[in-house]
């Protein structure tokens, strides 16, 4: 286990290069500069401003100083906010971007789970068209349809809950959570659903009930483990759409996370904040599957052996 | 003798094929969740297509003298926006695009995918090895998160841009299973006996391939298309994608949840087209696969 864990986990590491290099040169072949709009600098005064942040450096040595910054933790300066670094606005956005993210990852699986379960113990019945139905509905409504329904619903009309802006409490957390729990809760429970169902077809589970178990201990020892496994290794993709859905989220209801970094770097050309965000989301989004791979390779020893 | 036999078996797989067909067909016919879907999907592209041209209004033509006005309240059947515009045209005009975005950009993603799917397949080995891995690790990346960055640097409501970042999302999955199926195949025993009846590869190629590889293909094709909306929709949603005065749903949205509070109509119309639109595509893209499934 400790050999496989190793091996996954250094397979990341040149993933993750591989990333930091195509975004790094990618985004320096798009059209227009960071100094360039709105107003336009006099030339000498541009020439001392991009010297002064190294941009007027050969592209492969900014390359490799960005290189050597990450290495000891650096993200570097703001480019279009003045005076702060990259790393102090994620600092300020993440909290919020990870509250909301956590929070929804927790109830879709606290929900998902137990509903793709009894969807598939009670095949046919309305607990099962219940999880049907939610993941049909789940496919046709998007986040960004979901979110301003809510907020126009439980937000301004009923004033149940806050329909915008962030504060730390259940009024203002409920609504966003939601949004970015329910396509999830959905895709957990049609998979926990379909492959329970599989599962409890094996022949351990025919033996298990010949033996004499009773029916809740063949679910609960026999056939959930492996039933789960499935769950587990879509905890990766699973994340990445909850990453993807908080975009979309946090412009919705106006949370100062770390999301809208993405969108307001890259218009205004601010490399490195566009970069620390993609560095950022990569990590998160390896983190994740690394840790999918992972907890798959303790639940299933065959997996350590490919 | 062994080539007439040979042609014996094209023969009874190409009735084996027609069988199929059918028999999808009768399975379709009878699946209620298909019906649904087709009549939603029937509906849809004909408003798409011939809604506009009734409407004595233009997308982008402005009336004044009906500004924001409400649904059912006057000549505008479901109102208008902040310029006066009819809502309706602009909604049905938004579906047109937001359909012809994701058909164009499905297209692109099979082919790419096919293709790769069925090289890597069929040449094995190394190259397998290497062109998956190389799926692999595109399959691990923030890749969503990737396409905005560029798509925002490399031009904003550019609908070149736009296409070529929404299709090249799509393939991935698509590579990954035609390669799975073009493995099976390369083993298949009638495969083994064509070549060994001398059958030449174009034959093979076109008779048992492709027909082969049909069924997956179309279902993920149709379930990729809703995706390939969905993903349009998205980047429009966060002013990526398509930019005024052009409409896509997602662009609709957008415009209709920053006046929700005021014209809420603005975000029921196009929230519930696009709805309605994946919904329809969904379930038909769903029937499709469990008609095709050999174990239903």
């Amino acid at each position: 286990m400790i050999a496989y864990a190793v091996r996954r986990t250094v397979a990341v590491v040149p993933i993750l290069f591989l990333i930091v290099t195509v975004s790094f040169f990618a985004i320096r072949l798009a059209p227009g500069g960071p100094f360039e709009a709105p107003q336009a600098l006099p030339p000498a005064v541009r020439a001392n401003i991009e010297a002064a942040y190294g941009l007027d450096q050969p592209l492969g040595v900014q390359y490799g100083r960005y290189l050597e910054g990450l290495l000891h933790g650096r993200l570097g300066p703001s480019l279009s906010i003045r005076d702060v670094q990259v790393s102090e606005l994620i600092a300020q956005g993440l909290p919020v971007s990870a509250t909301i993210g956590l929070a929804a990852l927790a109830v879709a699986l606290l929900a998902g789970v137990p509903l793709g379960i009894g969807a598939a113990l009670r095949r046919g019945r309305a607990l099962d068209h219940l999880a049907t139905g939610l993941a049909v509905l789940a496919l046709a409504l998007p986040s960004f349809v979901v979110g301003p329904a809510l907020a126009l619903a439980f937000g301004v009309h009923l004033h149940w809950f806050a329909a915008g802006g962030w504060q730390p409490d259940a009024r203002h957390l409920v609504l966003p959570v939601a949004t970015l729990a329910l396509p999830t809760i959905a895709y957990i429970a049609r998979l926990t659903r379909g492959s329970l169902l599989e599962v409890l077809r094996a022949d351990y589970i025919r033996t298990a009930r010949a033996k004499g178990l009773r029916e809740r201990q063949v679910i609960m020892r026999h056939a959930l483990r492996p039933a789960l496994l499935p769950v587990v290794s879509f905890l990766g993709p699973v994340v990445a759409a909850v990453l993807t859905g908080s975009l979309v989220v946090e412009s919705v209801f106006g949370l100062p996370g770390t999301g809208r970094y993405l969108v307001e770097g890259a218009i205004d050309r601010d490399y490195p904040l566009v970069m620390g965000m993609v560095v950022l989301y990569g990590a998160l989004t390896l983190g994740a599957n690394l840790a999918a791979d992972l907890l798959h390779g303790w639940l299933d020893p065959r997996v350590r052996h490919d | 003798m062994i080539e007439a036999e040979a042609l014996g078996a094209d023969e009874q797989r190409s009735a084996h094929i027609a069988g199929l067909e059918s028999r999808l067909w009768r399975r379709l016919r009878h699946s209620r969740a298909a019906r649904f879907g087709a009549a939603i999907l029937m509906a849809l592209l004909l408003g798409a297509l011939l809604g506009p041209l009734a409407s004595r209004y233009g997308y982008e033509q402005l009336d004044w003298r009906h500004i924001a006005e409400p649904p059912f309240a006057g000549a505008h059947w479901l109102g208008t926006d902040r310029l006066g515009r009819d809502l309706a045209v602009r909604v049905f005009y938004g579906a047109r695009l937001s359909l012809a975005i994701g058909f164009t950009a499905t297209a692109v993603s099979v082919v790419i995918g096919v293709l790769w799917g069925a090289a890597a397949g069929f040449a094995g080995g190394r190259v397998d090895g290497l062109m998956m891995r190389i799926v692999d690790g595109l399959n691990s990346l923030p890749y969503l998160l990737l396409v905005i960055a560029l798509t925002t640097l490399f031009g904003r409501g550019n609908p070149y841009v736009l296409f070529a970042a929404i299709g090249a999302v799509g393939w991935i999955t698509m590579a990954r299973i035609v390669r799975g199926q073009a493995l099976s195949l390369e083993r298949a025993t009638f495969i083994e006996a064509a070549v060994a009846s001398g059958a030449s590869a174009p034959r093979i190629v076109l008779r048992h391939i492709i027909p082969n590889l049909a069924g997956p293909v179309i279902v993920y094709t149709a379930l990729t298309v809703p995706q390939m909306i969905l993903f349009e929709s998205f980047l429009s949603f966060l002013g990526l994608g398509i930019q005024e005065p052009l409409a896509s749903l997602g662009s609709l949205i957008r415009d209709g949840a920053a006046q929700m509070g005021s014209a809420p109509w603005l975000l029921a119309a196009p929230a519930s087209l696009l709805a309605l639109l994946l919904l329809g595509l969904n379930l038909l893209g769903d029937a499709l696969r469990d008609a095709l499934d050999p174990r239903g």
